[in-house]
């Protein structure tokens, strides 16, 4: 069967160990997760998980249903095939030379990056977008040296009303 | 009205309507157990181990349908609950059990009989609470009687720490849970129900499988009325026994591993199977690529996350079995089937499962069967996890709701006698037969203190065979007949009963069998039976592992008989 990337909203209660919850179930059915972000949302005590997780249909199909069991998770939407903006910030910690310096720079240009930290031998850049340009990014950055990441995870919105 | 934890917990118990609490105390339930004395209404049963208190709960609930409620301390004692806790998650009973935890102030430093219950038990049970105000306790109590009682039971812990016992906060009892998240679905959709009736109609060679969510919802009226309205044969699952009447021309019996031959060929020549309130579990299906292969599949089922989990479904039902059922009665067609049902009876008789063979060796099949004789298939049966329980499937004839009471997702050895414990609590005017076998007695047989104490008249069976048997019986099938670490030896039962002041009597002949299950049944008060069987016999048929239903191994005609294995008894 296919493997596909799904891309889940779960809305939660913000109560201890939901996060615990969430993790000990994906770990004990042995589903995969690409990323997971949470973080507050508009509401009090409900927060919000960006799910990330990989398998075929019938994995898909059964990650649904347990997260569903949950009784901490409020609600949950799978968004894969929805119109949405998804965006993940990364934070990348170049090597840098006074020779490479402008080069660098560069392409921080092209991908509407920042570069928010300048040290004598590195610069850290700030860059958010979709997984595609942040790989992108990464790919071009390599050869210069890369010394740090870190990724925050995919977060993502459906456009207009519909969650 | 103001009043402390433990004072709040007692009101919570008593307004959900809980009677007994089977429980252990200790250092942090001192302030708890202390508050108990102001409320006689609740019934405490001290148990020998803790893990007997979860048991004992599991099996109350199994047997009343009300929660079972159990009581352990901190650190070991709320550790000794988990193999219960597992146990009754697994068949969806509805447990709830208590922990005290240490003070708060000392929570995570590892303080003495300091353990993370809640963090231990996040992946067998249906959901967990740490309590850390005195003004959440009642709040608590309601959601989880809630949560354990609706959807697919389950089982609920509640953690509280020894200082929320005793601080107070305002009593009031809430009306309502608000669980935004928690919203189980039990109406059947009606298109899905009119797609099942379509094909139940048209079926030509339809199978029932009836599991534990037709006892949990008490579907018992509305599967018969679906089976007789269509004239379907009814099968169940290890679970599923007692559910449906098993003197009923329609019933069938067992499938799965250790099903019945001729249920294993119907359910591998259907062309419909109704799964109702059945889990699709491996030793149910065996393997699941030839499972049913000629058969459209209608599950139906109140946990969405059980549908095409093991199986592939054609219709998917979710909802509860005594409404979906109640629906699909409306609407289903009468039939006859009277071919299909002629073929499984001759099915039946060509490969009669359940014969016994003649002769004077005392075989645990022969004992079982004399028991349903003389108990009339009117007892409330309870198994533990083995050969013994494999028998007490196939040759004990279930006429009541809900008789059967044993360990099946966990396969938990031991769990017999303190469920037996519960089950005789729960249902005390009823005959309660517990049905061991020797590894499983002595795992758990400290808890004839508690029946001793109780004075609770259950009726203690032990299959001694001096084996680990079904560990046995695997060894000898297929592992070349090495027997390592499965010849057990005993106490002597006969001592270990007088020593509790348990009356008991010792079988080794056939022709004794029905005289001491009559001076067992007759006596006022618990008894214990055990009866020295046959060493080597094995459990037939069989379905080995990894092949699939229609590979039925059959009884050898003549089977090797070994001796004894000679212990120092």
């Amino acid at each position: 069967m296919t493997q596909d990337q799904h891309t889940m909203v779960a809305l939660v209660a913000d109560r201890p160990g939901v996060l615990n919850r969430v993790a000990s179930l994906f770990r004990r059915r042995g589903f995969n997760i690409d990323s997971i972000a949470v973080g507050h949302t508009e509401q009090k005590g409900v927060s919000r998980m960006t799910i990330v997780v990989n398998g075929d249909e019938a994995t898909i199909e059964q990650v649904r249903k347990q997260l569903d069991k949950v009784i901490d998770v409020i609600k949950l939407s799978d968004i894969t095939e929805s119109s949405i903006v998804d965006r993940e910030l990364a934070l990348i910690k170049v090597r840098s030379t006074p020779e490479t310096r402008s080069e660098i720079m560069q392409i921080v240009d092209i991908f509407r990056a920042k570069i928010v930290d300048v040290a004598p031998d590195s610069v850290i850049i700030e860059v958010t977008g979709d997984t595609d340009k942040i790989d992108s990014l990464f790919n071009l950055l390599h050869n210069f040296g890369i010394k740090e990441m870190a990724r925050s995870g995919r977060l993502a919105m459906t456009r207009g009303s519909n969650l | 009205m103001k009043l402390n934890g433990a004072q709040i917990v007692c009101e919570s118990l008593i307004r959900e309507g809980v009677e007994v609490i089977f429980g252990y105390p200790g250092g942090v339930l001192l302030p708890f157990y202390d508050t108990l004395l102001q409320y006689p209404q609740l019934r405490h049963i001290l148990v020998r181990h803790e893990q007997g208190a979860a048991h004992a709960a599991d099996g109350y609930a199994r047997a009343t349908g009300r929660v079972g409620v159990c009581l352990a301390t901190s650190g070991p004692g709320a550790t000794n609950l988990v193999t219960g806790i597992a146990n009754a998650q697994m068949d969806s009973s509805p447990v709830l059990a208590i922990t005290g935890q240490v003070v708060r102030p000392l929570l995570g430093k590892d303080g003495f009989q300091e353990v993370d219950i809640t963090g231990i038990t996040l992946p067998i049970t249906k959901h967990n609470y740490l309590i850390m105000d005195a003004g959440d306790v009642a709040r608590t109590f309601k959601e989880a009687f809630h949560i354990a009682t609706t959807g697919r039971m389950g089982t609920v812990l509640v953690d509280i720490p020894k200082d929320v016992f005793t601080d107070e906060a305002e009593f009031q009892y809430p009306a309502k849970v608000s669980l935004p998240g928690y919203k189980p679905v039990t109406r059947g959709h009606p298109a899905q129900i009119r797609k099942a009736t379509e094909l139940i109609n048209r079926s030509l060679r339809p199978v029932i499988i009836a599991g534990r969510g037709v006892t949990l919802s008490r579907a018992f009226d509305e599967l018969k009325e679906l089976a007789e309205k269509a004239q379907v044969p009814v099968i169940t699952t290890l679970l599923g026994i007692s559910c449906f009447p098993e003197n009923h021309v329609l019933s069938h019996g067992m499938l799965g591993m250790h099903g019945l031959a001729h249920v294993n060929m119907a359910v591998s020549h259907a062309d419909l199977v109704i799964a109702i309130g059945m889990r699709f579990d491996d030793r149910a299906t065996a393997m699941v690529s030839g499972f049913a292969p000629q058969a459209s599949v209608i599950h139906i089922d109140i946990d969405p996350a059980e549908i095409g989990k093991n199986v592939r479904v054609d219709i998917p039902i979710v909802g509860d079995s005594k409404n979906v059922l109640r629906e699909l009665c409306k609407l289903i067609e009468v039939n006859t089937h009277m071919d299909w049902l002629r073929q499984l009876d001759t099915w039946q008789h060509e490969h009669p499962s359940t014969a016994i063979r003649d002769g004077h060796d005392l075989l645990p099949q022969y004992v079982i069967s004399t028991i349903s004789d003389i108990t009339d298939g009117d007892a409330v049966i309870v198994t533990g996890v083995g050969q013994h329980q494999m028998w007490s499937a196939q040759h004990y004839c279930y006429k009541k709701p809900n008789s059967l009471i044993s360990s099946g997702g966990l396969g938990t050895m031991g769990f017999e006698l303190p469920a037996a414990v519960g089950a005789k609590v729960g249902r005390p005017d009823e005959p309660v037969w517990c049905i061991c076998g020797d590894g499983g007695f002595q795992m758990t047989m400290q808890e004839l203190g508690t029946i001793a104490q109780e004075r609770l008249a259950v009726k203690v069976v032990i299959i001694n065979n001096g084996y680990l048997g079904m560990v046995r019986q695997w060894q000898d099938l297929f592992y070349g007949r090495r027997y390592i670490a499965t010849p057990l030896s005993g106490p002597d039962f006969q001592k270990i009963a007088e020593a509790y002041g348990i009356r008991a009597l010792r079988v080794t002949e056939r022709g004794e069998v029905e005289p001491a299950v009559r001076t067992a049944m007759d006596h006022d008060g618990p008894f214990i039976l055990e009866f020295v069987v046959e060493p080597e016999e094995n459990v037939y048929p069989m379905v080995p592992p990894g092949a699939s239903l229609a590979d039925i191994i059959e009884p050898p005609v003549r089977q090797t008989l070994g001796a004894m294995p000679n212990f120092n008894l």
